[in-house]
């Protein structure tokens, strides 16, 4: 890890920070007055039951739902709604709860795909193929194999995603993200529908993206084994509002959450 | 047995990123370079050229146009036969204004002109997906069609509307108009469309490529990594659009020798569109099968009767045409969506493993 | 300057002082638009019940009026040979749901859609090899429907309303509130709802798509014989319907996919506005501008609201 330059973010420093953040669709509202923070080089959880509003928060955060009311700051600049364009370009990177992968491309393409940003050569160069574009498609052939070997997916690279089986596919969208060099990246349920085995894995490879790459992590997840163990802090939604705020122990022990997840009305 | 990778090591990227990374695939390529190149000029009939060859090829091309827009970017768009007919229109003005100058030249400058009006037709794919946006590519076909027959000055102010191809030649060679030989004519058209498959081959391999197929399969998906969705869509529609542009002014230029308003109508659309459909979408060989199989089916179709001696009239191969190319297409639809390419890839896996099952 | 007088303010002139062809027009827009609305109107019967757009729709309409008019020509009194088509429209659901939606059940819309391009290409040739490729006439005597016109004179000129016209608009409506009952109150209308909105889901819940499909393509090849019938009898049954039924599409841009009294007033939007824009711009451009105007009027109306003036916004979960 490579020490900040001057003006950046510090390890600890607040990377990104949602303020009075209200979301509603038509009548229903999906998030109501949710304010917290993630820092940089840490790995943050965010749970809650289902319905809660965790999803529609980290698509607030991506700008795929612009809120109605509040504020996103990232890496210094408060901004009241984000574009999808500019998370990406900023530094964030996502993978889904329904795996959006590109099935019609090979594991391979969609983590070169992950890699578009970073590609500048230009449309006419883009034409001939040989020369600089190719020079440039090598280039980030090596950084994309790098996170192959990484996600051990070596095997399946030249597979066409929509046929891999669905462990897999969290594994390759993974890294698509990765391949974004992200700043944030925010993981929506990784372990779903994962046995233990592959879940392990999954643990593995995200606390290894943290400390490698140090990479600041929001992720969802329903697995509490899997929360206290990883997640550094914790945020717990539930009907669209923050009920708890704060390190694994203190929230596993809040009376509100073990509510929450009773379903004990309030 | 016969079609093997094994033994062909590639130790750089550079190599495994081939597009044709299998030896005896490239040999073929060579011999199907070759067979054009050299072997069908010499051993061909004028028939075979002019009727055959010389149409395939430029099909081939505007079904190429197409699949980068409908195949590689999934806009699917209706109106190829008047992204043609602007090609073809444009390249009629230019030569008639510049006359001096190397028609071939200006056949690929017409394309621009193509790729202009490609992109004003493609902007409101910003707002509109799916169906909506073939309604919007229907606007197009229709306008440029009334425009093709309602413009006097896009033919010259000629009282039937036609527009005939004046007498063009390159180092001396006349290459359009009634005196250039079928054989000329073909070798023009041969190294223009294989220079630009060649070029669309690049394209689609590298960035540009990967960029249009995200946001075929997700492009909610593809906005979120970074792509911008309009710029995407708007390059498909300018690189697909200059395609059929050029692939129109070489089919007025260097085969019919003239043009009437009709000849780029909805029905020219649908044509590339099976083609395209039937060949495979998002393949750049399937664009050629589709083009030899919709073009080829008619020429069959009306010759074949006679040789076998069944008295069916013209008018009725013609229909037969009409309900085999129907048929096929839903046929392909249900069998193989994936296309004529699609099995020709599973029969080159057979090949692999041959003489065993799998 | 000219120009300006002659695009603003010349039109407006001319309606005001030929009010009687101001009025014509209208009346020959909404007939237009009616013929529309009932071509949509099958288009909407199938995408609401399967999510399919059939665009074989248009050539429906021309092979039942060929039909019709065929087996009227082999000598067949006029109402059987009504009844035969209608049997003939329901072996067509048949062999359709069979042969070609069967096997694409699950497939993403656009497979449907390319394939029912494919259904209208076989139609065209086979029912060209059939019936042969010359425009025949209608047997509208035959079928008891009203010749002639009503000439008014208002507006300090004439103008002409064919008995045609009106049978056909008093026809419609009795199908569009017909089908519209049907989808909404009944059984069949609601499991066709149902299977609009996903298949796997209405399988699941022991809906009979089989069924459901016939029922529903066997209801669209009734409508396009009732617009065949319809235009048959104002023009002659020919091929080129099949190009004119390609104008359904804007109306349903304006009216929705799925809505069936957006169908109605989708065409008479489109058909009114053709006519009108034909007439009294249509000259400035040099004519013929029908042949476009549909299509650029939905465009206008997609960039300003792309789910259509009733259609349902669509919220993107992701």
């Amino acid at each position: 890890m490579r020490a900040p330059g001057p003006g950046e973010i510090k390890v600890g420093e607040v990377l990104l920070a949602v303020e009075d953040v209200s979301l509603a669709f038509g009548g229903v509202k999906a998030i109501a007055d949710v304010s917290f923070d993630i820092r940089k080089g840490e790995i943050r959880a965010i749970i809650g039951p289902n319905g809660a509003g965790k999803t529609s928060m980290l698509n607030v955060i991506n700008g795929f739902y612009q809120p109605q009311q509040g504020s996103i700051t990232f890496k210094g600049a408060t901004r009241d709604k984000m574009r999808p364009y500019e998370a990406a370009r900023g530094g964030i990177a996502r993978t889904f709860q329904n795996v959006a992968l590109f099935r019609g491309m090979t594991a391979l393409d969609n983590i070169m795909a992950g890699r578009t940003l970073k590609m500048h050569r230009n449309f006419f160069w883009q034409l001939l193929r040989f020369g600089p574009a190719m020079a440039e498609e090598i280039t980030h052939r090596r950084r994309a194999e790098e996170i192959i070997d990484f996600l051990e997916i070596n095997h399946i690279r030249r597979v066409q995603v929509g046929r891999l089986p669905y462990g897999l596919q969290k594994r390759v969208e993974l890294g698509r993200a990765l391949a974004m060099e992200p700043d944030l990246l925010l993981l929506d349920e990784p372990m779903a529908g994962m046995n233990l085995e592959e879940k392990e894995d999954m643990s593995r490879f995200i606390l290894d993206v943290n400390n490698h790459y140090g990479t600041t992590i929001a992720l969802i997840e329903h697995d509490m084994g899997v929360v206290m163990d990883l997640s550094d802090r914790v945020v717990v939604l539930d009907y669209g509002r923050k009920i708890a705020d704060g390190t694994p122990d203190a929230v596993k022990r809040d009376p509100a959450v073990i509510d929450a997840y009773l379903g004990v009305a309030h | 047995m016969l079609y093997r990778e094994s033994g062909q090591y590639k130790t750089s990227y550079a190599a495994d990123m081939a597009v044709f990374p299998i030896l005896l695939d490239r040999i073929g390529i060579a011999v199907i370079l070759a067979v054009a190149f050299v072997l069908i000029p010499l051993a061909g009939n004028d028939f075979l050229i002019n009727a055959v060859m010389i149409p395939f090829l430029i099909f081939s091309l505007a079904a190429i146009g197409l699949n980068l827009l409908t195949g590689y970017t999934g806009l699917l768009s209706l109106g190829t036969g008047g992204f043609m007919g602007v090609g073809a229109y444009a390249c009629y003005k230019l030569t008639a204004a510049f006359p001096g100058v190397n028609i071939l030249f200006l056949v690929i400058a017409s394309g621009a002109f193509s790729a202009a009006v490609g992109v004003v037709f493609g902007l409101p794919s910003l707002r509109i997906k799916g169906f909506y946006l073939a309604v919007a590519t229907l606007a197009a076909q229709f306008f440029l069609q009334w425009c093709f027959s309602r413009v006097p000055w896009l033919f010259n102010y000629s009282v039937s509307g036609a527009i005939e191809v004046p007498l063009r030649t390159v180092f001396g060679v006349p290459v359009t108009g009634p005196t250039a030989t079928a054989t000329t004519r073909y070798f023009a058209v041969l190294c223009i469309v294989v220079a630009m498959t060649w070029i669309a081959s690049n394209l689609v391999h590298g960035r540009i490529g990967r960029m249009w197929m995200s946001v075929r399969d997700m492009d909610i998906a593809a906005e979120l990594i970074g792509i911008r969705l309009l710029r995407t869509k708007l390059t498909a529609f300018a690189v697909s659009s200059f395609y059929c542009g050029v692939a129109g002014a070489l089919l007025v230029f260097l085969w019919y020798g003239g043009a009437e308003p009709d000849v780029f109508d909805i029905n020219q659309s649908f044509q590339v569109l099976f083609m395209v459909v039937i060949g495979g979408l998002g393949s750049l060989i399937g664009s050629f099968m589709g083009a030899a199989l919709i073009f080829v089916l008619p020429i069959v179709m009306r010759s074949l009767p006679p040789l076998l001696g069944l008295p069916i009239t013209a008018a009725t191969a013609e229909h037969l045409t009409f309900m085999i190319v129907g048929a096929l297409i839903v046929l392909f639809l249900v069998v193989e969506p994936a296309g004529l390419a699609r099995l020709w890839q599973i029969g080159k896996q057979k090949l692999r493993v041959w003489p065993f099952p799998y | 300057m000219d120009l300006l007088y002659k695009i603003f303010l010349d039109p407006f002139v001319q309606m005001g002082t030929a009010p009687d062809l101001l009025v014509q027009t209208l009346w020959e827009g909404l007939v237009g638009g009616v013929l529309y609305a009932l071509i949509a109107l099958g288009f909407v019967l199938i995408f609401k019940a399967s999510g399919v757009f059939n665009f074989a729709q248009g050539i429906m309409v021309v092979f039942a009026a060929l039909t019709l008019v065929g087996l009227h020509e082999l000598g067949i009194p006029a109402f059987l040979a009504l009844a035969l088509t209608v049997l003939v429209m329901l072996a067509l659901a048949f062999a359709v749901e069979r042969l070609v939606l069967r096997p694409l059940v699950n497939q993403p819309d656009i497979i449907l859609f390319m394939a029912t391009i494919g259904l209208t290409y076989f139609l065209i040739g086979f029912g060209e090899l059939t019936f042969g490729g010359n425009p025949k006439v209608m047997i509208a005597s035959e079928l008891y429907l009203p010749k002639g016109a009503i000439d008014l004179k208002i507006l300090g000129g004439f103008v002409s309303l064919q008995k045609i016209d009106i049978a056909a608009a008093i026809i419609a409506s009795i199908m569009v509130t017909g089908l519209g009952i049907f989808f909404q109150r009944t059984r069949i209308g609601r499991a066709l709802r149902a299977v609009a909105d996903s298949h796997k889901a209405a399988l699941s819940v022991g809906i009979s798509l089989e069924q459901i499909w016939v029922i529903v393509w066997f209801a669209a090849g009734i409508v396009a014989l009732a617009t065949g019938i319809m235009w048959g009898a104002r023009s002659d049954v020919s091929f080129g319907l099949q190009i004119i039924a390609l104008k359904a599409l804007p109306v349903l841009i304006l009216g929705g996919f799925t809505s069936i009294p957006g169908a109605i007033v989708g065409g008479m939007i489109i058909g009114v506005g053709e006519k009108i824009g034909e007439f009294y711009w249509g000259p400035l451009l040099g004519g013929g501008i029908e042949s476009w105007l549909a299509y650029v009027i939905a465009l206008g109306f997609l960039l300003v609201r792309p789910q259509g003036l009733f259609g349902e916004k669509i919220i993107e979960r992701i």
